[in-house]
């Protein structure tokens, strides 16, 4: 009797668990499915890769290079170091309506914000508005932490001292007149950099808060003086610093610079002249960079990216293909054993 | 308190041997010198020292060092992420690592610390003193209880016996719950209250704490009138921590070794770590993945240096460098750059791979345990894991290596027949010791023996009452083995630790001589006459392994001095001066050939004077503290000599149920069974045909001594791998892998003697060192190999000798006595039978199943799970890694080479910790390819995974190249889709950090695992994880966390999931990468399918259906009794139904025609190597003879 208790309380637990017989599903990879599941994905990938091929088609993009290499261009002048406050005047002509919204973005190439140690380059707490931060910066700014007086620079770093300092003006011609163009700088940055990440300090004047710091070397105002004509855009929410401080994942990047939304030009650029105005201020020569501008609109699928749909398309055809060849190898040598 | 140990002593010049005064009583001035020692004070477990020592054993662990080095690097100098992406994942590691192993020591030594803890009592100035078990000193007195647990290794000195005995069980030590008895020191055994003890004054000289539990060596000097007397004393004396006191009311003992040097907590550490062949395999790899990450690193620092010889490039006017940065040398940056590449890219090594294999290994090793297969009602066990780190071993055997005593039969050993001078007694009806009603008691063939052969009988009788070292255990207890004999009221049971005995001494029972007892020294038997015979027991000449007999010497109550000596019959035989010496060796081979246990019977009767010669002989040797066993086997040697044959005795040992469907199993399986055993040839070879080992139309090559007696070694080892070579050299050479039984099997027979001269090292004149190698070759290819006469030593050369042959084959031990021990610490996987031989097997082996026919189940199920389970997730590690980290190294070509983190640092940290290990460990835990059934039915299918087929460098370097693959589809499909491109549709840019979120959410998706297996827990767990990955990334983007000084995921997550073509590139780029593993697959499954994949299709159309299987059972069942001498008898009876009660009605027992026919046949293809043929002729001459008495017609077959 007791030899009995002691086996039930040494047996092991009979259930589904313990004896690795649970239920379950054993799906395999035999030509019955593979095959038919191969034609269906191929499809279905060519009708989205034919869909996305054609809207991306449906899309225009104007881009034009303004670095100023070649000797025509308008703003060769301009690629001279030493001219500062250089402006130029880059003319160009839409055939038909360039249809709305269109999107106004600036493009360089090999520049490369992506540097591990110009990523590193900024400091969190001063951008989210840490009055200590801005009498001593992080030393993950150096060697834009200090200027040479040992004045603080703020805001610190790499990133915000490159900031892109170009500025546009587009005009429409009309018989030889210049009717300027609207642009929409609102919205053009995340809405959560501008409303949760990125925080001026509570000072009211922004300006005070600056005190005893001074501007990035590079810049030529200060950083409560981003838009002059926006006092909400300024400081560290001003919409172009941060675009700018979202940095480019690859070297050849571009960023938003404006939208064309108002008035006349809600549906779109209209066919015609167009004259662009650029103040040619950020210097890219040095590390062998462009510069450009780019005239985009979009569709629901985002930008103009032909890629996608060649990538469905190649894939759908090749998941096709394979079934094909898999139907061709399932005929030659059929399973032997299968009986 | 002071405590000495000699350094010089005397005579015997060995200095490994400390001295130990009693109650720390310093002997009378003496000529020796002592200095002080502190032995260690008798505590084995200590918590804190648990944690540095964990850590230094961790970190000796190649992995976790490389990954402390990282850490450190990743401290000192600035690097591309943070020390926590690798500081968290290592500590996650080295946490659980010791959790488990904390768990593991905490379950070792619980019972040590309870130990550490309990009262103890020690003698202390004539009083007893109770003191914590911790705080013992060698040389302490210690006061033991009945069923109190000794708590160290002390020495007996006196006993609340009379006889200065005490009972012992070693049921925590060994698992044998049998009664030991021990012996005081003779001259101490009457101080037995604690002033008489006190004032004993002696000391001990014994050699240092040794792990061999059974051994122990050692003198203690007596000072009592200042007239130092020595006395011998050896394991008898020794009574060993963890053991249990029995059956005694009280001892006194000294303590001897203390704390970590006590013979248990020495086993603790002796026992050597066992790697499997998967876990070599996963270093070899690491070391590729190691040359891989230092030539990525290398490959990205000299690119760097080159692009950045433009100075532009290297310091644009956007990104100066710090002043002390320009400073520095440009070696010291370049090694900088070099170590900071290698932190980058340092993920490839999987970090949490070795957790998550601990981890599967040891929850894994659960499935065994619970299985309710291989739980044994009989016994009430279950299988018990030891190690967990060879499951996949199970997997991977090639040679197994089998016991046959015990293993292959049950060890439950029945009295047959005894023959005394060629006559035969059968004592019948008798089963299981239970005596049949009914049945007459003894059956005398021959009927009138003359009165010469009277007195032999008699005497043989009485040997095999007194020769042997059965206890009689007077009460019914649960454990131990249970054997009633009925003797008045109270029930008595024999215990022995050989069932042999206990089996003969039965059988004399019933042949009408009972042993009752050993008291005051003297044996009592009693005799037919129901008269009490006394024989005082003057020595007892134990059992060995390697002399394989053992006697007594004991004086009648005439005073007449007989030797008696029992043992197999190569080692009496030779020793015999006198007997029917041919009749009964006739017997002998006849019995052997029937597959029966033989002993033989001899005596010597001994004058006086020749036996105080043998005292003093013996006493020489006892009291020898060096070479003791040596000297004892001398004196052994020389006083069993000139004896004069009795008889001999033939016991039977049933072959253990389904031991021959578990052979042909593993024969199909493509495993090598070898059979080592130290029985005789002929019994072997017939539990060879019985268990199916060799089949009716397996050709028998022998190797064994008869034959080497007629040719030279050398010349016989050349004939037979001559016609091995002849037979193979005809066949192709793969048609070895197909199944067995078409062609002819060849089966090698080889003794121990003749394996020693095959093993012997190379002589100088011969070319004997080739010897090793022909005989390799031999087995190589014989498909059943029977090793006999074998020495337990031997049993570990035969597969220390397979395991370095070229191959490098896996080997499995199995085996259940302690002879057993040694092959299975060699073998590969060790495996324990829970026998009646003790728990020595079980306590040194890997796995223990409670019954062979376990074994079937646990190799080609659990094996072939765990290896299928963990080649997969080894695999899928450095997959997933390349997935991983190939993308980071691409994308340096897109940054300037500047180390530029891909992944945010959680994701860097998480990815290998929670996003992708959950599901594979959970698919590593309980994947089924196939159903449990099928694989039980086809053993076939092992074949498939043999050699570590899944872990070869092709199939390792597909994964890798898939890894590669998938990064790069990856990589540059986000890269194609980036390219100045906008993703939403409000125009806005994505940055940096969204282009590592997408390459990364591609990732975790791309687990598209395997799994042939999907169980509510394995899409729980899969689609758990992903959710997580969601969640996580949600939670990680979507609030602004206070600890974190950089918010750069913030809201990543959420813009890139909030675009359309980021979900289309996603589905897309998962496609793309799984493409071509899923065309592999399907492409290798319809042109070269393996059996599994056969299976898998076979099974895929119908599913499940239980009928189908059940009936198929059948017909393998019917298929497997065809040809089985001794397993027909046993083969689960399918008329009568109970198979145990039933045994022996009638006479079913052996003489099948049918059977020797085969026999005869299967020999007769090969006269050649037919020695059995004169033997058979002689047994059937005898048989009709033999078995005239027996109760019923030949009805079996």
């Amino acid at each position: 009797m007791v030899k009995e208790e002691k086996e039930i309380a040494n047996r092991p637990d009979n259930t589904a668990f313990t004896q690795q017989r649970l239920p379950a599903w054993q799906p395999m990879l035999s030509a019955g499915i593979v095959i038919p599941g191969f034609v269906l994905i191929g499809l279905a990938f060519i009708g989205i890769g034919v869909a996305l091929f054609v809207t991306s088609r449906s899309i225009t993009v104007l881009e034009i290079d303004y670095t100023g290499v070649e000797k025509d261009s308008p703003c060769y002048k301009c690629s001279d170091a030493d001219v500062k406050n250089c402006v130029c005047n880059l003319v160009f002509s839409i055939d038909s309506l360039f249809e709305g919204p269109v999107f106004f973005y600036y493009g360089l190439s090999n520049y490369f914000q992506n540097y591990r140690k110009y990523a590193a380059s900024k400091d969190d707490d001063q951008l989210s508005g840490d009055l200590d931060a801005f009498t001593a910066p992080s030393d993950s700014c150096s060697p834009y932490d200090y200027n040479s007086n040992d004045k603080p620079i703020v805001p610190c770093g790499a990133i915000a001292n490159s900031m892109f300092n170009d500025t546009f003006k587009l005009y429409r011609v009309v018989n030889g007149a210049k009717k300027l163009v609207p642009l929409d700088g609102k919205g053009i940055a995340w809405w959560t950099d501008y409303n949760v990440k990125y925080r001026n300090p509570s000072v009211t004047p922004l300006k005070n808060a600056f005190n005893n710091t001074v501007k990035p070397i590079f810049w030529p105002k200060p950083a409560y003086q981003l838009d002059a004509s926006d006092p909400a855009n300024n400081g560290f929410i001003n919409q172009d610093f941060l675009v700018w401080m979202r940095r480019a994942a690859l070297p050849d990047f571009r960023k938003l610079y404006r939208r064309i939304t108002e008035g006349d030009y809600a549906k779109g650029l209209p066919a015609g002249n167009y004259s662009l105005t650029i103040a040619y201020n950020y210097p890219v020569l040095s590390f062998d960079g462009t510069k450009k501008v780019v005239f985009s609109n979009v569709s629901w699928m985002g930008g103009k990216n032909e890629f996608l749909g060649i990538a469905y398309l190649v894939v759908g055809s090749l998941c096709v293909l394979m079934s094909i060849v898999m139907l061709i190898v399932y005929a030659k040598f059929k399973f032997p054993e299968e009986d | 308190m002071q405590v000495c140990v000699s350094v010089c002593v005397g005579e015997e010049n060995w200095v490994d041997s400390r001295t130990i005064y009693i109650g720390h009583k310093e002997p009378p001035p003496g000529t020796e010198a002592f200095i002080q020692q502190r032995f260690p004070d008798n505590r084995i477990y200590t918590f804190w020292n648990f944690v540095p020592k964990n850590m230094f054993e961790q970190f000796r662990r190649v992995a976790n060092f490389y990954f402390l080095i990282i850490f450190l690097v990743q401290l000192i100098i600035d690097t591309p992420t943070s020390p926590i992406t690798s500081g968290l994942p290592l500590f996650f590691v080295i946490t659980v690592t010791s959790i488990k192993q904390g768990y593991e020591d905490w379950l070792r030594h619980k019972a040590d610390n309870s130990v550490n803890h309990c009262p103890v009592h020690v003698v202390q100035h004539g009083k007893v003193v109770r003191k914590q078990s911790r705080k013992l000193r060698v040389g302490d007195v210690v006061f033991m209880k009945e069923n109190e647990t000794f708590p160290c290794d002390l020495i007996l000195l006196s006993t609340s016996r009379d006889d200065g005995t005490c009972f012992v069980t070693t049921a925590s030590l060994d698992g044998e719950s049998s009664h030991k008895t021990h012996y005081a020191v003779q001259d101490t055994k009457a101080y037995n209250t604690e002033e008489e003890v006190d004032s004993i004054q002696a000391t001990i000289e014994c050699e240092q704490p040794q792990p061999d539990l059974y051994k122990f060596v050692g003198r203690i000097n007596i000072y009592m009138d200042n007239e130092p007397v020595a006395r011998p004393l050896g394991a008898e004396n020794l009574l060993l921590r963890g053991a249990t006191l029995k059956n005694t009311e009280y001892i006194y003992a000294v303590a001897i070794y203390t704390g970590m040097e006590t013979k248990m907590a020495l086993n603790y550490q002796s026992k050597t770590q066992k790697r499997s062949a998967v876990e070599k395999s996963m270093n070899a790899y690491l070391v590729v993945y190691l040359c891989i990450l230092i030539s990525k690193a290398l490959i990205n620092t000299l690119l760097k240096y080159v692009w950045q010889a433009d100075s532009n490039r290297d310091e644009p006017w956007y990104n100066n460098r710090t002043d002390t940065e320009k400073q520095r040398h440009i070696v010291i940056r370049a090694f900088t750059d070099f170590l900071a590449f290698m932190v980058l890219f340092n993920y490839i090594i999987p970090v949490s791979m070795y957790v998550t294999v601990e981890m599967q290994k040891f929850l894994g090793s659960y499935f065994i345990m619970w299985d309710d297969d291989m739980f044994d009602e009989e016994l009430g066990e279950r299988a018990v894991v030891n190690t967990s780190d060879l499951n996949e071993e199970l997997g991977q055997v090639e040679y197994v290596f089998t016991d046959k005593t015990g293993t292959l039969t049950e060890n439950n050993m029945e009295f047959i027949e005894c023959c005394v001078d060629g006559h035969i007694y059968v004592a019948d009806a008798i089963c299981n010791g239970q005596v049949m009603p009914g049945a007459t008691s003894m059956d005398m063939i021959d009927s009138s023996p003359g009165p010469g052969a009277r007195e032999h009988e008699e005497l043989f009788f009485r040997a095999l009452c007194l020769c042997h070292t059965v206890q009689v255990k007077e009460e019914e207890t649960v454990d131990g083995i249970k054997h009633g004999i009925h003797q008045g009221k109270s029930t008595s049971f024999y215990i022995s630790s050989s069932p042999d005995e206990v089996a003969l001494v039965e059988g004399m029972k019933r042949l009408g001589f009972t042993y009752l007892r050993l008291r005051d020294g003297h044996m009592e038997i009693l005799n037919r006459e129901d008269e009490i015979e006394r024989f005082e027991l003057l020595e007892v000449l134990t059992f060995d392994s390697v002399r394989r007999r053992m006697s007594v010497i004991v004086r009648s109550s005439t005073g007449e001095l007989y030797l008696f000596c029992k043992g197999a019959d190569s080692s009496i035989f030779p020793r015999v001066i006198s007997g029917k010496v041919d009749e009964v060796r006739a017997r002998v081979e006849h019995n052997a050939v029937e597959g029966l246990r033989t002993l033989c019977v001899a005596y010597r009767p001994l004058s006086p004077e020749q036996y105080t010669e043998v005292c003093h002989m013996l006493n020489g040797a006892k009291l020898a503290l060096h070479d003791r066993d040596k000297r004892l086997a001398e004196a052994y040697d020389a006083i069993e000599k000139d004896l004069i044959l009795l008889g001999a005795t033939a016991v039977e040992d049933r072959l253990q149920e389904k031991a021959a469907d578990t052979i042909e199993s593993l024969h199909k399986a493509g495993m090598k069974v070898w059979v080592l055993t130290g029985d005789k040839m002929e019994t072997a070879a017939a539990t060879c045909y019985a268990s199916k080992l060799f089949h009716r139309n397996t050709q028998i090559l022998e190797l064994t001594t008869k034959r080497t007696e007629e040719q030279s070694l050398h010349d016989v080892l050349f004939d037979l791998s001559r016609t091995v070579l002849r037979q193979h050299g005809g066949m192709a050479r793969d048609s070895f892998s197909g199944l067995s039984g078409d062609c002819t099997d060849f089966g090698l027979i080889i003794d121990g003697a003749t394996l020693s001269a095959v093993m012997r090292p190379a002589q100088e004149d011969s070319n004997s060192g080739n010897y090793k190698d022909i005989f390799l070759e031999i087995c190589r290819n014989c498909s059943a190999v029977l090793c006999c006469r074998m020495a337990p030593l031997q049993k570990a050369q035969i597969v220390k000798l397979i395991k370095a042959s070229e191959e490098h084959p896996i080997t499995l031990a199995i085996g259940d006595g302690a002879n057993d021990v040694s092959m299975i610490l060699e073998a590969h996987v060790g495996i324990g039978i829970m026998g009646k031989e003790g728990r020595q097997a079980v306590r040194n082996s890997d796995y223990a199943i409670p019954k062979f026919k376990h074994l079937k189940k646990m190799l080609l199920v659990h094996g072939h799970y765990y290896y299928i389970r963990i080649s997969e997730l080894v695999q899928y590690f450095f997959y997933k890694n390349v997935c991983f980290i190939f993308p980071q190294f691409l994308y340096q070509f897109f940054c300037g080479f500047s180390q530029q983190p891909l992944f945010d640092t959680a994701y860097l940290t998480l990815y290998n910790i929670s996003f992708t290990s959950l599901p594979i460990l959970l698919y590593s835990l309980i994947e089924q390819h196939i159903n449990v059934d099928i694989l039980k039915k086809d053993p076939s299918l092992y074949r498939d995974i043999a050699k570590n087929s899944l872990l070869r460098w092709p199939i390792f370097i597909y994964w890798t190249l898939l890894g590669v693959y998938d990064a790069i589809v990856m990589f540059f499909g986000a890269y194609f889709l980036f390219d100045n491109t906008t993703f939403t549709s409000n125009g806005q840019m994505f940055g940096n950090w969204t282009f590592g979120t997408l390459v990364f959410t591609v990732l975790v998706f791309t687990l598209a695992l395997d799994t042939h297996y999907w169980t509510w827990i394995n899409h729980f767990v899969i689609w758990g994880s992903l959710v997580f990955f969601v969640v996580f990334s949600l939670l990680w983007g979507g609030i602004i966390w206070p600890f974190l000084n950089y918010q750069r995921m913030y809201y990543v997550f959420m813009q890139m999931l909030s675009s359309g073509p980021a979900w289309l590139s996603i589905i897309l780029l998962i496609t793309a990468s799984l493409l071509p593993d899923v065309l592999k697959k399907v492409i290798c499954r319809a042109l070269w399918p393996t059996t599994t994949e056969c299976i898998q299709q076979m099974y895929a159309g119908f599913g499940y259906v239980p009928t189908l299987f059940d009936s198929a059972d059948k017909l393998y069942e019917g298929h497997l009794s065809e040809f089985t001498p001794l397993a027909s008898l046993h083969a689960p009876s399918k008329a009568g139904g109970h198979r145990r009660g039933s045994c022996n009605q009638g006479n079913p027992r052996r003489s099948e025609p049918f059977r020797k026919k085969t026999m005869f046949t299967r020999w007769q293809k090969q006269p050649d190597y037919n020695t059995f043929t004169p033997l058979l002729r002689f047994a059937d001459g005898h048989s009709k003879h033999a078995y005239n008495g027996g109760a019923g017609p030949e009805t079996s077959v």
